[in-house]
Parts: C-alpha cells; sequence; structure tokens
C-alpha cells in the first residue's frame, strides 16, 4: 500500500503566512538596515582612516572607502548618537529578522529547488543575503559583549561582510520590492490590526508559495504575530539603550554590558581598557613620567607639574564606544592640544598629531589626529576629570579627549605627541 | 498594440533560456559584482572560518532553529490543547505561555555570550564589571514577563465569566 508523503508545501500550516505579513515585516528592515549601514560607514569614516595606518583596520578597501571624509569634532555627541543607534538598531531588529525568516522558510524547501538558470541565481543570491545578514548581526552581537569568538579580527569582518550583505539586499529589493508593495495595497494595515483570532483567514494563494497549501485553523491574529515581534524588539531595547543613553536611564540596561559603572566618585564611569589590561606598571606613570611634545620646531619634555602650570582648559565631553555604549558628559581639564603645538613651533594653525601611549602592545595604542581635531579648542590633553586627577584606568596622568570621536581614539596614559606626523617616528 | 508573442525573438529566446527576463540578470550581476568585490577581502584572511561562520549560521538557522521552536510550539499546543483543540480558552491559554517565551528566548538569544558567562573573563577583565549578574537577571525577567502575562489571562477569564450568560 502506497502511503502519500506530504507535499513540502502542505508541511508549513500557519495561516498566517503570505505575501502581505512577509512584506510588513520587510518594510520594517527596509527602513532598519539601511540605517544600520549608513551609521556604520559613519562610524568607520570617524577613525579618519585615511589618515594613517595605525586609524585604518580595513586598509585593503580599496572602492568602498570612496564615500569617506575628515570626520568632524561638531556636534561633540555626534559618535554617541551614531554608535547608540547603530548598537542599539542592530540588537532591537533581531526578532523582525528572524520572524522575517519564519515567514519565508517554506520557500527555502520548495520543490523544485531550481527551477532555471534565473532562479539558481537568485537562490544564490538569496544564500548571500541570509548568510551575510546572519554574519552581520552574529558578528556585531558577539562584539559588543566582547565575546571575540568569530574568525578574525572584528573591523574587517564587520566591513567587509556589512558590504557583501547590502550587495545582496539590494538585488532582492530590486527584485522583490514590486511584489511588496502590490501585497502591502492588498490589505488594510488598521483593519488587520482590528483583526482578532476568531477572524482571521489566510491570505488568497499566491504565485509564491507563500500561503499555507493546507492552512491549519489560526490560534493568534496577525496583530497577534505583529505584537509579540514588536514586544520582543521593545524588550530587547528597554534592557539595551541605557547604555547609550546614560542618566538614569543606565540601570534600566539591565542586560547590556555597560549597564553599570564601575565605580562612584570622579573616576566611577565605564572603562574599557583598564591599566592592569594595558599592562601600565606603577612606576610607567610615577614622577618620572614625562610628556614627549615634537614639531617643525623641535621637541621639548614635560613632566606633570610643568603641564599642570600651563593653561587649563576645560570640556564636558562623553566618551563613546565603537560597541555602542557610552558616558554623559565628563567634566575634563587640561592643557589644549594647540597650546602643546605652539610650543614645538606651530604657534597657528597646527597640524595633524600623533599621539602614542606608553602602552607597549595592543590595538589603538597609537592614533593620528587631524589638524582639524587639533584645532579644536576642546580636544584636551586631558590631568583631570569630575574634579579629581584622572584613575589609573581612565589613563593617569595624561589622556587624549577629542569631541566627537570614536572613544577608543581617545588614547590614554600618553607618552607622546608628534605633530605634523601620522606615524611612530621611528617609522619615517 | 504589442502582444507579448511579438516581443523580439532574442528577448523570447532568453527568457526560454534563462526563464526571468533580462534585467533579472543584470540585477544579480550587478549585486554580485559588489558582493563579490567586498568578499575578496572578507576571505582575505581566514576564509574557511568566515565561510563556516556565514552558512553555518543560515544552515543552523533553517535546519535546526526552524524545526526545533516549531516543534516545541507544536508540543505547547498538543500539551496544552490535548483534548479540547478547539476551545478558545485553550488557545488563550498557548498564547499567554507563547509570548513571554518567545519574549524571553529573545533575550537569551541576543545576550548568550554574557548570560552564559562565555565573555565574563573578558568582561572583567576589560571593564571591571561583574559578569555573574546576568543570568540572574535574565531569569528574573522571564518570571516578571511570565507573571505579568499570567496576571493579564486571570484576569481575561475573570472578565470572561462575569460576561458569560448564566
Amino acid at each position: 500500500m502506497k502511503v502519500p508523503l506530504p507535499r513540502p508545501n502542505e508541511l508549513w500550516r500557519s495561516p498566517l503566512r503570505g505575501p502581505w505579513l512577509t512584506s510588513v515585516l520587510g518594510a520594517v528592515l527596509l527602513v532598519g538596515i539601511p540605517v544600520l549601514f549608513v551609521t556604520g560607514l559613519l562610524s568607520y569614516a570617524a577613525y579618519n582612516p585615511n589618515l594613517s595606518h595605525v586609524n585604518d583596520k580595513t586598509p585593503g578597501k580599496g572602492l568602498l572607502g570612496f564615500y569617506l571624509f575628515s570626520w568632524p569634532t561638531h556636534p561633540y555627541w555626534l559618535y554617541r548618537l551614531n554608535q547608540g543607534v547603530h548598537v542599539t538598531l542592530g540588537i532591537v531588529l533581531v526578532p523582525v529578522l528572524l520572524a522575517k525568516l519564519w515567514s519565508v522558510v517554506p520557500k527555502l524547501f520548495a520543490l523544485p529547488p531550481v527551477r532555471s538558470v534565473g532562479h539558481a541565481l537568485e537562490r544564490l543570491s538569496l544564500l548571500l543575503l541570509v548568510g551575510g545578514g546572519f554574519f552581520e548581526f552574529v558578528t556585531g552581537i558577539l562584539n559588543v559583549q566582547l565575546d571575540y569568538v568569530f574568525p578574525g579580527s572584528f573591523y574587517p569582518l564587520h566591513f567587509y561582510g556589512a558590504w557583501v550583505f547590502v550587495g545582496a539586499v539590494l538585488a532582492h529589493v530590486a527584485l522583490r520590492l514590486p511584489t511588496a508593495v502590490r501585497a502591502l495595497r492588498s490589505r488594510d494595515f488598521r483593519a488587520e490590526l482590528r483583526t482578532p483570532t476568531s477572524r482571521t483567514r489566510p491570505e488568497p494563494p499566491d504565485s509564491g508559495g507563500l500561503v499555507a497549501a493546507r492552512p491549519a485553523d489560526p490560534t493568534i491574529s496577525r496583530r497577534g504575530l505583529l505584537g509579540m515581534v514588536g514586544l520582543g524588539s521593545l524588550a530587547l531595547a528597554v534592557v539595551t539603550a541605557g547604555q547609550s543613553i546614560g542618566g538614569p536611564l543606565r540601570g534600566t540596561a539591565l542586560l547590556a554590558p555597560h549597564g553599570r559603572s564601575p565605580g562612584t566618585g570622579p573616576g566611577g564611569f565605564p572603562v574599557n581598557k583598564t591599566a592592569a589590561g594595558a599592562h601600565i606598571r606603577p612606576q610607567d606613570v610615577g614622577a618620572d613620567w614625562q610628556l614627549t611634545v615634537s614639531g617643525a620646531g623641535g621637541s621639548v619634555r614635560l613632566g606633570l607639574a610643568e603641564l599642570q602650570r600651563m593653561a587649563q582648559a576645560r570640556a564636558a565631553l562623553p566618551i563613546a564606544c565603537v560597541e555602542g555604549w557610552s558616558t554623559g558628559d565628563q567634566h575634563w581639564e587640561g592643557v589644549r592640544l594647540r597650546d602643546l603645538a605652539a610650543l614645538v613651533g606651530h604657534p597657528d594653525d597646527p597640524p595633524g598629531v600623533f599621539v602614542e601611549s606608553i602602552q607597549l602592545t595592543g590595538s589603538f595604542r597609537a592614533v593620528a589626529l587631524s589638524a582639524g581635531q587639533v584645532r579644536d579648542g576642546r580636544t584636551l590633553l586631558a590631568l583631570r576629570v569630575n574634579g579629581a586627577d584622572l584613575t589609573p584606568d581612565h589613563g593617569y596622568p595624561a589622556r587624549v579627549i577629542i569631541p566627537g570621536a570614536p572613544g577608543v581614539m581617545n588614547t590614554k596614559w600618553v607618552g607622546r605627541l608628534t605633530f605634523g606626523a601620522t606615524d611612530f617616528p621611528e617609522r619615517t | 498594440m504589442t502582444s507579448p508573442d511579438r516581443k523580439p525573438v532574442v528577448r523570447r529566446l532568453f527568457h526560454l533560456l534563462y526563464g526571468e527576463p533580462w534585467w533579472h540578470l543584470a540585477t544579480l550581476l550587478a549585486s554580485f559584482a559588489l558582493c563579490g568585490y567586498a568578499m575578496a577581502q572578507l576571505l582575505a584572511g581566514d576564509w574557511r572560518g568566515v565561510l563556516e561562520w556565514a552558512v553555518g549560521a543560515a544552515v543552523v538557522h533553517d535546519l535546526v532553529a526552524v524545526p526545533l521552536y516549531g516543534s516545541a510550539d507544536w508540543l505547547l499546543h498538543r500539551a496544552v490543547r490535548g483534548s479540547r483543540p478547539r476551545s478558545p480558552r485553550r488557545i488563550a491559554v498557548v498564547n499567554h505561555i507563547r509570548v513571554p517565551a518567545f519574549v524571553s528566548l529573545m533575550l537569551l538569544l541576543v545576550y548568550w555570550p554574557l548570560i552564559s558567562q562565555d565573555s565574563g573573563a573578558q568582561l572583567r577583565y576589560a571593564t571591571l564589571l561583574d559578569a555573574g549578574v546576568f543570568r540572574t537577571r535574565w531569569m528574573a525577567v522571564t518570571g516578571v514577563l511570565f507573571g505579568l502575562s499570567g496576571l493579564h489571562l486571570a484576569f481575561r477569564l475573570w472578565r470572561e465569566r462575569r460576561k458569560a450568560p448564566v
């Protein structure tokens, strides 16, 4: 006796699947993914990668760096906002992405697997779309939690992966947008939000194979499904956004890595690289510590007391990390970089500066700053924060603080400033 | 008037061989050019690792995660609605479990590295923060979600009973 096996399109029985539902979820991603992409590109530009190889973790970018520009210092919260949006939105979109994939899963198993050459190429493109999308979301989510298990350095993986993903997204949108627009027009969104489970019916049979051939009775309405996905996104936003918004909301970021401050007092705000982690020994930053400042007019060496005798400037600036967390404005006090430039032969219009930490190894122990960053009066070699000396973990005896730049460029435990240079003096 | 049959022969032949209109191929080729250009750099390092991660994530999602959550949902329905599958009250119970479970699993999925303490040592080392709090917090949030859902269900059932004809 022959038992008829269920045809693959009969395995998927949810009465909610259909072009309309897929298009609603797709429309959310169609807004969200471009925002993620643009904020991601801006974040790369914020490192001023064209200035120096030490700023650039993706030197092989070629044409993909076509858009780069000198990163501004106004408004000073630009990077904080950019990166808060990038990371928080990426996390918030996870339920939408998974729901979108759930809504189209029957197509993965559709038979025959390949109908034509064109269909085969489109499926290859979908592999880039889904594989690239997962790759971007997974590497980003792991990196913000400091879980460096992915195969390589985060910057190149996430940057080049983004271009692969976006290349596939562009094709997908170009090929599917007409269908999606038709599907969105096929049902009234607000009427759908008033339809309870008891009145939920499957969408009319479609040529794309999303609507179930043998739909089961509904157990949840489309409104219910969209609400559930939205609630997932809302919950993720609530436990995440506070690490970026800060203030009293920081405490609501229950699951985010920087939902707490490591201490209290003037230096109690979050850190991401400690003195011990950077192998800074107490004797390296003791009474013998000196800062070397070089420029076109020669070199000077300054101890902490000499720096303290120079004109002290103040700036209220946040630390904003590529990982999406940031501090509120901290009150920094120290010497303007442009005043230090004036000491070594750059009285007016100083050039950029190459900043080196006494940290001997590790990423971003040196950074090149643009002339624009040096000339901004709020760019300081900070000696104090919030009315007290810097703590060891915040870079005692001196650190750089720049308006609008990524957190990691605010070099701690500074040992040498070379005006007009973009590389280690030994190398040039 | 141009009928489909009056299309140039070349175009019809293309459609016959390729199965889609010409702009379908043009779009995909343009997309592959961009993807390929970026992929040359993406795969310049540990190419095998990158491919394993990208393809692996898609395969794990499609062949493991989807069947897994699909069956979990099916089991939930069987367990709750077993004897009276059409009872709206039973379906309501299913949804009052489904929704908090979904939200809780989303939080677990995204924050797995912190909740599982996979990156706990690195977190402590870099930020001076204790990574041990996240599991407790996730369990507490999950408890609150199920609690609120349960209260809402109880309220719904109570209201229904009051409305129901005696």
